[in-house]
C-alpha cells in the first residue's frame, strides 16, 4: 500500500513535471522600455494574450525609466539563460543594444524589434512597427490641407521628444514637416530647415509638463504661432493649456501622433486637430504569433513590401476630415485607441 | 635682579588704562569685507547672480526676454520646482536630504484626482486627503531619521522608490484629463488659475501670475520669517549646525526634525496640487526629476548640505537662476543641453563660494 503511494505519488510528480515542461517548451520574453508608460502597458496586454491563445510562456522585463539601458541587457542575458524561442524588444538605447541581441540570435533566438528600429534596422531578425514618418506625414498634410491658402503664412511650433534626436522623434517631426510641404535639408536631423514658417523646435520628453514648457517658450518667441507640431498627445495636452493661458486654445491647430484613449478623446474635444493613430496590442500580438510560427517550424516573419520592416499600420484620426487624406472619425478611434 | 620686566604689580596699581585684551583687527581687504558680508547674508550671492543673468540675457535678447511677460513666464515655469525646494531647503537646514519630495507631491496630486474621478469624493475632501498622505509620508521620513536614526539619504532614497512605484501601481498610469477635470472638479486646478496685469486689449502680452505663483512666494515669505524669527526655526539652525549641542541646550531634537520632514511632506503636496493646476490634467508621469532639480535650487541658492547654514530666499533665488538660465537660452535659440551644461557650472561654483565663505570665523 505504502509502495502504491509512493509510486502513485510519483507518477504524479513527473506527471506534472512533464507537462509543466511541455507548456514551457514555447516561451518568449517580451522587454519593454518602461512599464509605466501606457503604450507598454498595452503592448504588454496584448503579448499577454496571444502567448496564452498560443499557449506560449511569456516573460516581461520592462527597464526603470525611458533610456534605462542596463536592465534591457540583462533581461536579454536572462531570456538566453532561460532557453526561450524569441525575444520582444523595444530598445531604450538602439545601437548600444545590438551587441546583446547578436548573442541571442547567436544562441537561437528569434529577436523582433517592436515600436522601434534597432541600429542597425537588420541587427534584429524583423522589426514590427509603426511608419513613424507616414504618421507625421499624415498629420502634415491634415494641416496644410485644413489650413488652406493660410498655410503659406503658418506659424508652427515644433514639440519634439528629446534633444538626443531618438529616430522616432526624427522621423515623426521630417514626416510631418514633408506633410506640411516645407523642405526638409537633411531628413535625419531635426531642425536644420530654414523655412520662415518654423517659428522654434523644443522637446517635451513627451509629458504635459514638458509640453506646456515648450510651448510656453515657443509663444515667448512668437505669441502668434497657429500650428502645433506635438511628438505625442501628452505633449499637446500641455501645449493646450499653455495656449489656454493666454487664449489662444481656440484659434491654433494642434496636431500629434499616438491615438491613445485620453488623446483620442482629446480629439473629439477638439484639444487636438488630428492625430495619426498607431497600434502597441498588434504589434506585441504579431511578434507573439511570430516567435510561435519560429519556434514551431523556423519560419522567419517577412517585411512589408517596399519597407525595411513590417508595418503595423497607422490610421488619422480625426473630427475635420479633409480631402485627399485618408482618415477615421473619432468613433472608430475610440474602437481602436489603448491606454 | 628686580627688573621693569618682573615688576608684575604694576599693572595692577596703573589700572585697566588700556585694552587688556581684544579681538584681532577685523581684516581690511575688500575680499575679507566681502567675505564676511556674505558670511552674515548668504542669500546675497545667488541674488546677484539673478541680477547678473537677467540684464545679461536682457542686454542680449532685449524686448523679447525682458518683458513682463518672459519674466513673469519664468515665474510661472519655476512654481513647482520652487515650491518642492522651499520645502527640501528646511530639510538641507538640518543637515539632511530628501529625495522623495517628487514622488510624494506626484502621488499627492495623484490622490487628489483619484479620490475625486475613481471614488466620488467631494473634491474639497480629496485635496485634503491628497495634503494630509503627503504629510503623513513626510512624518514617516522624519521618523525614520528622528527616532529609528536612519541617514536621511536611504530613508528618502528608499521612501522615493516605495512611493513612486505606489504611484504608478495605485494610479494604473492613467491619465485624468484636463477637460474632465475642468468640468466635474475645477478646484484641482485652483492653483493654476491666471490673472494678468497690463495686459494689451486682446488679451496678450502683460505680466500673468498664477495662484500657484502667489502660492510659491508667499511660502518662500513665510518659512523665511518662521527660520528667523521663531524659535522653530531657530532651532532647525541649530539642530543641523550641531545635533549633540542642540539637545543639550534644551532643544527637543526628535521632534523638530519630524516636523520638518512632516512640514516638507505637506508642502510637496501642495506642490502636487500646483502641479496639477499647471499641467491641467493629473499625470502620475510628471515630476520625475524633482527631487533633483530642487536640490539644484537649493545648492546655487547657497544653502550649506552640511546643515545649519544658508537662507531660504537664497534658495528662491536659486530657482529663478535655474528658470532664466533654461528660457533665456532657449530664447537665444541655444541647445537645450548648454542649459543643463551652465547649471553644472554653477553648482559648483555655489559650493566653492559656500566653501570660501566658511572659512570666515565667527
Amino acid at each position: 500500500m505504502k509502495k502504491l503511494l509512493i509510486s502513485t505519488a510519483l507518477v504524479a510528480i513527473t506527471g506534472v513535471a512533464a507537462t509543466t515542461a511541455q507548456a514551457q517548451d514555447v516561451s518568449a520574453c517580451l522587454i519593454t522600455k518602461t512599464d509605466t508608460n501606457p503604450f507598454f502597458v498595452k503592448m504588454r496586454e496584448g503579448a499577454e494574450a496571444a502567448a496564452a491563445e498560443a499557449g506560449i510562456t511569456l516573460r516581461s522585463y520592462a527597464g526603470r525609466v525611458d533610456g534605462d539601458h542596463e536592465t534591457q541587457v540583462a533581461a536579454i542575458e536572462t531570456c538566453i539563460a532561460d532557453g526561450a524561442s524569441g525575444i520582444l524588444i523595444t530598445a531604450s538605447d538602439t545601437s548600444s543594444i545590438v551587441g546583446a541581441v547578436t548573442q541571442a540570435r547567436d544562441a537561437g533566438l528569434l529577436v523582433i524589434a517592436l515600436d522601434t528600429p534597432l541600429e542597425p534596422i537588420d541587427a534584429a531578425n524583423a522589426t514590427f512597427a509603426t511608419d513613424n514618418f507616414l504618421a507625421g506625414e499624415l498629420i502634415g498634410q491634415w494641416a496644410a490641407a485644413s489650413l488652406g491658402d493660410a498655410a503659406a503664412d503658418a506659424r508652427i511650433a515644433m514639440l519634439d521628444l528629446a534633444v538626443s534626436q531618438p529616430s522616432v522623434d526624427v522621423l515623426r517631426n521630417q514626416g510631418f514637416l514633408q506633410g506640411f510641404g516645407i523642405d526638409l535639408g537633411d531628413a535625419n536631423r531635426i531642425g536644420d530647415e530654414t523655412d520662415p514658417r518654423i517659428v522654434g523646435n523644443d522637446v517635451t520628453a513627451g509629458n504635459e509638463e514638458g509640453g506646456r514648457r515648450a510651448m510656453e517658450n515657443l509663444l515667448a518667441i512668437d505669441p502668434m504661432i497657429n500650428v502645433v507640431y506635438t511628438i505625442n498627445e501628452p505633449a499637446a495636452a500641455g501645449a493646450y493649456e499653455a495656449l489656454r493661458s493666454i487664449g489662444r486654445e481656440n484659434d491654433v491647430l494642434i496636431v500629434s501622433v499616438d491615438g491613445g484613449c485620453p488623446g483620442v478623446q482629446n480629439v473629439a474635444d477638439g484639444v487636438i486637430g488630428a492625430t495619426s493613430q498607431q497600434y502597441p496590442l498588434r504589434m506585441a500580438s504579431l511578434g507573439i504569433e511570430a516567435i510561435a510560427a519560429f519556434a514551431a517550424d523556423g519560419t522567419l516573419p517577412e517585411n512589408t513590401p517596399g519597407k525595411d520592416f513590417f508595418d503595423t499600420g497607422v490610421a488619422l484620426v480625426t473630427g475635420a476630415p479633409v480631402d485627399g487624406v485618408d482618415s477615421i472619425d473619432v468613433a472608430a478611434g475610440q474602437d481602436l485607441c489603448w491606454g | 635682579m628686580s627688573t621693569k620686566n618682573d615688576d608684575y604689580e604694576a599693572v595692577v596699581k596703573t589700572g585697566n588704562q588700556g585694552t587688556v585684551a581684544a579681538f584681532a583687527p577685523a581684516r581690511k581687504g575688500a575680499l575679507a569685507q566681502i567675505q564676511h558680508m556674505l558670511h552674515l547674508q548668504p542669500a546675497l550671492v545667488p541674488l546677484f547672480v539673478l541680477a547678473m543673468s537677467i540684464v545679461t540675457f536682457g542686454l542680449l535678447l532685449g524686448t523679447k526676454f525682458f518683458s513682463p511677460f518672459a519674466l513673469t513666464l519664468i515665474l510661472q515655469q519655476v512654481q513647482i520646482v520652487g515650491i518642492v525646494a522651499a520645502a527640501q531647503s528646511l530639510v538641507i537646514l538640518t543637515a539632511g536630504i530628501d529625495l522623495s519630495v517628487g514622488a510624494i507631491a506626484v502621488l499627492s496630486s495623484v490622490i487628489m484626482g483619484q479620490f475625486t474621478f475613481r471614488y466620488g469624493l467631494p473634491v474639497e475632501i480629496a485635496v485634503l486627503c491628497g495634503l494630509a498622505f503627503g504629510t503623513a509620508i513626510g512624518a514617516l521620513n522624519g521618523w525614520l531619521v528622528a527616532v529609528m536614526k536612519l541617514p536621511p539619504f536611504i530613508v528618502t532614497l528608499g521612501m522615493w522608490q516605495i512611493v513612486l512605484a505606489a504611484n504608478f501601481l495605485y494610479s494604473r498610469n492613467e491619465t485624468i484629463r484636463a477637460q474632465d477635470i475642468e468640468s466635474e472638479a475645477s478646484l484641482l486646478q485652483f492653483l493654476g488659475t491666471t490673472f494678468k496685469v497690463g495686459a494689451d486689449e486682446s488679451g496678450g502680452g502683460g505680466a500673468t501670475f498664477t495662484y500657484g505663483v502667489i502660492v510659491m512666494v508667499l511660502i518662500f515669505l513665510i518659512l523665511a520669517y518662521m527660520l528667523r524669527h521663531t524659535a522653530w526655526g531657530r532651532h532647525i539652525y541649530a539642530v543641523g549646525d550641531d545635533p549633540d549641542a542642540a539637545q543639550l541646550s534644551g532643544v527637543n531634537v526628535r521632534a523638530t526634525i519630524i516636523s520638518v520632514y512632516a512640514l516638507t511632506g505637506f508642502i510637496c503636496a501642495i506642490a502636487g496640487w500646483a502641479l496639477i493646476g499647471r499641467i491641467g490634467s493629473v499625470s502620475p508621469t510628471s515630476g520625475q526629476l524633482l527631487n533633483i532639480e530642487s536640490i539644484t535650487a537649493v545648492v546655487i541658492g547657497g544653502i550649506s548640505l552640511f546643515g545649519g547654514r544658508g537662507s531660504i530666499l537664497g534658495t528662491f533665488f536659486g530657482a529663478l537662476i535655474v528658470g532664466v538660465f533654461t528660457l533665456g537660452l532657449r530664447l537665444a535659440g541655444a541647445d537645450a543641453q548648454w542649459t543643463f551644461l551652465l547649471i553644472g557650472v554653477l553648482i559648483i561654483a555655489a559650493v566653492a563660494v559656500d566653501q570660501w565663505i566658511r572659512k570666515v570665523s565667527g
